[in-house]
C-alpha cells in the first residue's frame, strides 16, 4: 500500500443548479520519498486537488489516506506552499518560520527551536533577510520563506501548488535547482502542482497530467526516468525527455483538452516561444 | 497642473490665505451685517485672560482653557474606552458570524443614525447622574464605526491566513490572536479614528446638556452670560482639539495599516 493513496475522489462546488463538478474520480498512490508532478490548466482544479491532500476541504465522493490514516483535517504531516505563498505579512521572516516552528515542535526548549528556525531560513539562503517583512522581499524570496516554513515544520509530504508560476523565468530557473535539491537533500515526498511540463520533466520522477475541467481527472503518468541531476539545456534536446514532454502535451491538448478553449492551452502550456517550437518540432 | 505647481511654498502660504480670507469675511460681517457676532478682534480681547492663563481656575466654570479643555478630554477617554472596549468585542463576533450579522445589522443600522441628544436624556432617566449618562451617550454614538470597521476586517481576513493557521493546528485563542486580530488591526485602527471623532463631537453637546465644567459646559453657561467671544472662543478650542485627536490618531492607523 502507497504512503499517499487518493481513492474515486471527486468534488463540486456551488448549490443547486450552480453546482458544477470540479474533479471526478481522481485516483493516486504516491510511494514514500517520491517526487510527483501534476501538470494542468488553470482552472481546472489544482488547487482543489491539493487542497484535499492538505485536508483543508473534504472530498465529496471517494477518500485521501496518508501513511495509511484518512485525512481528515489539515495538520503540519502535510506541509503546504500556497500558490500564493501566504505569509503573515505583519511577521518577518523569521517570525513566519518561528510560527510553525513553535507550534510545531512544543516540546523543544526555545534555543533548539530558534536553531531550527535559523537552520531553515539558512537553508533557503535567506539568512540576511530575516529580519525583513514580506512586503520587502521579492516574489523569489517569499517563495522560499513559504518553503522554509513549510518544511521546519518537518513534514512526511510537501504539496507545493504552483510554487513557481509568479516569478520570472531566471528566478524560477535558480528556485527549480533548489528545489530539486531539498528533496535530493531530505527524501520527503513532494506533489508539485505546476502547468509547465518542463518544471515537472526537470524535477519529478513521474508526470500526471489534469484534464482540463469542468469534472477533470487524472490522465494517465509519464515516467520521467531520466538521470538526475538533470539539466535543464540537456533536456531540451533530450530525445527521451522530448517523448515524455510530447506524451504529457499530447494527452493534455488532445483527450485531456475536450472542453478548454483552444487559446488557453496555448498559454498555458508553453510559457516560452522556443518551448512551444520543440513541443511542435518534437 | 504641473505648472501651475510653480511655488514651492504652497502649502504654508495658500492655508494662510485662506485663514485671512474668513477673518476678513468674518470682520466684515460683525461689522455690517451680524452685529451681534464679536469681531476677531474683539474676540481675543476678550478670550486673552483664558488663553494666557490656560491653568487658571478662578471658579468651577470660570477656568484657563487648558482646564476646561481638559475636563472634556478626560470625560470623553473614559466614554471612548468604553466604545472600544465594547465595540471591538462585538464587532469581532459580528465579523465572525454570518448569524449573529443577520440578527443584528438591521439594529445596527438603525440606531447609528440617532443623534446623541436623543440617548442623553435616556442615560439621564438610567443612571440618575450627569457623568455616567454623557459616558453613555458617548460610548453609544461613538460605538458604531469601531464595531463596523471590525466586523468588515474580520471578514476580509484572507482564507490563506486562516489555513496557515489550520495547517498549523492554532487553537481558536492562538488564531484569535496570532492570525484574526493582527490581520483585523489596520480596519480597526480606521474605526478607532472614526469613533475618537464622534465621541470628541458628542461630549460637547453632553457638556451642554448637562452643564459639567469643560468646553462644552463652558460654552453654554458663556450663551447664557451673554459674552458672545467665548463662545467663538470654544468653537475654536474644540475645532482644534478635534484636529490634533484626528492627526494623532491618524498617525497610529497609520502605523497599523502599514504592515
Ligand atoms: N471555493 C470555491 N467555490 C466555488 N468555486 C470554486 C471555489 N474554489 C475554486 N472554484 C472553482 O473551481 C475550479 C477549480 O479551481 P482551482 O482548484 O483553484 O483551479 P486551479 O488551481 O487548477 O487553477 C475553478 O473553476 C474555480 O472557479
Ligand atoms: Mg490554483
Amino acid at each position: 500500500m502507497s504512503f499517499l493513496e487518493l481513492t474515486a475522489v471527486g468534488k463540486s462546488y456551488g448549490q443547486g443548479s450552480n453546482r458544477t463538478e470540479v474533479l471526478r474520480d481522481i485516483n493516486l498512490s504516491i510511494n514514500e520519498g517520491e517526487f510527483v508532478a501534476i501538470v494542468g490548466y488553470s482552472g481546472a482544479g489544482k488547487t482543489t486537488l491539493i487542497s484535499m491532500i492538505a485536508g483543508l476541504l473534504a472530498p465529496d465522493t471517494g477518500e485521501v489516506r496518508c501513511g495509511g490514516q484518512v485525512v481528515a483535517e489539515p495538520g503540519p504531516e502535510r506541509g503546504i506552499v500556497f500558490q500564493n505563498y501566504s505569509l503573515l505579512p505583519w511577521l518577518s521572516v523569521y517570525e513566519n518560520v518561528a510560527m510553525a516552528v513553535d507550534q510545531v515542535f512544543p516540546q523543544m526548549s526555545s534555543a533548539e527551536r530558534r536553531a531550527r528556525t535559523e537552520q531553515y531560513i539558512a537553508m533557503v539562503n535567506l539568512t540576511p533577510a530575516s529580519h525583513k517583512k514580506p512586503r520587502e522581499l521579492s516574489g523569489g524570496m517569499r517563495q522560499r520563506v513559504s518553503v522554509a516554513r513549510a518544511l521546519a515544520m518537518d513534514p512526511k509530504v510537501l504539496l507545493l501548488d504552483e510554487p513557481l508560476s509568479a516569478l520570472d523565468a531566471l528566478t524560477r530557473g535558480t528556485l527549480q535547482d533548489e528545489i530539486a535539491r531539498i528533496w535530493r537533500e531530505s527524501q520527503k515526498t513532494i506533489v508539485l502542482i505546476t502547468n509547465d511540463v518542463d518544471e515537472g520533466l526537470l524535477l519529478a520522477d513521474r508526470i500526471i497530467p489534469l484534464s482540463a475541467g469542468p469534472s477533470a481527472t487524472l490522465g494517465p503518468a509519464t515516467v520521467v526516468d531520466l538521470p538526475r541531476p538533470r539539466d535543464r539545456k540537456a533536456l531540451m534536446k533530450d530525445p527521451a525527455a522530448k517523448r515524455m514532454r510530447l506524451q504529457v502535451i499530447e494527452y493534455l491538448l488532445g483527450e485531456g483538452r475536450r472542453r478548454a478553449p483552444a487559446q488557453a492551452v496555448a498559454a498555458d502550456l508553453t510559457t516560452a516561444p522556443e518551448r512551444s517550437a520543440v513541443a511542435v518540432v518534437a | 497642473m504641473a505648472a501651475r505647481n510653480s511655488f514651492k511654498g504652497d502649502w504654508l502660504v495658500l492655508p494662510l490665505v485662506g485663514i485671512v480670507a474668513v477673518l476678513l469675511l468674518w470682520t466684515a460681517s460683525s461689522a455690517s451685517w451680524a452685529k451681534s457676532l464679536p469681531s476677531p478682534l474683539k474676540t481675543w480681547e476678550m478670550s486673552k485672560l483664558y488663553v494666557m492663563e490656560p491653568l487658571a481656575k478662578r471658579g468651577e466654570l470660570d477656568q484657563g482653557v487648558v482646564r476646561f479643555t481638559w475636563y472634556s478630554l478626560v470625560l470623553v477617554t473614559k466614554g471612548y474606552a468604553i466604545a472600544l472596549l465594547v465595540g471591538t468585542p462585538v464587532g469581532f463576533l459580528l465579523g465572525c458570524s454570518k448569524r449573529l450579522t443577520l440578527m443584528f445589522d438591521p439594529i445596527i443600522q438603525f440606531l447609528r443614525p440617532v443623534s446623541p441628544l436623543a440617548w442623553l436624556p435616556l442615560g439621564l432617566v438610567l443612571f440618575q447622574k450627569s457623568e455616567p449618562a454623557a459616558l453613555f451617550t458617548i460610548a453609544l454614538c461613538a460605538m458604531w464605526p469601531t464595531v463596523i470597521n471590525t466586523a468588515v476586517g474580520v471578514r476580509a481576513v484572507p482564507q490563506d491566513y486562516l489555513n496557515v493557521a489550520r495547517v498549523l493546528k492554532l487553537s481558536r485563542t492562538k488564531t484569535l490572536f496570532k492570525v484574526l486580530l493582527p490581520a483585523t488591526l489596520p480596519y480597526m485602527f480606521t474605526g478607532f479614528r472614526l469613533s475618537l471623532g464622534i465621541a470628541w463631537l458628542v461630549i460637547v453637546a453632553c457638556e451642554m446638556l448637562i452643564g459639567t465644567p469643560g468646553v462644552g459646559g463652558f460654552l453654554w453657561q458663556e450663551y447664557n452670560s451673554l459674552i458672545y467671544e467665548h463662545i467663538i472662543l470654544c468653537i475654536l478650542t474644540i475645532g482644534l482639539v478635534g484636529f490634533v485627536l484626528d492627526r494623532l490618531m491618524g498617525m497610529v492607523e497609520k502605523r497599523f495599516s502599514a504592515v
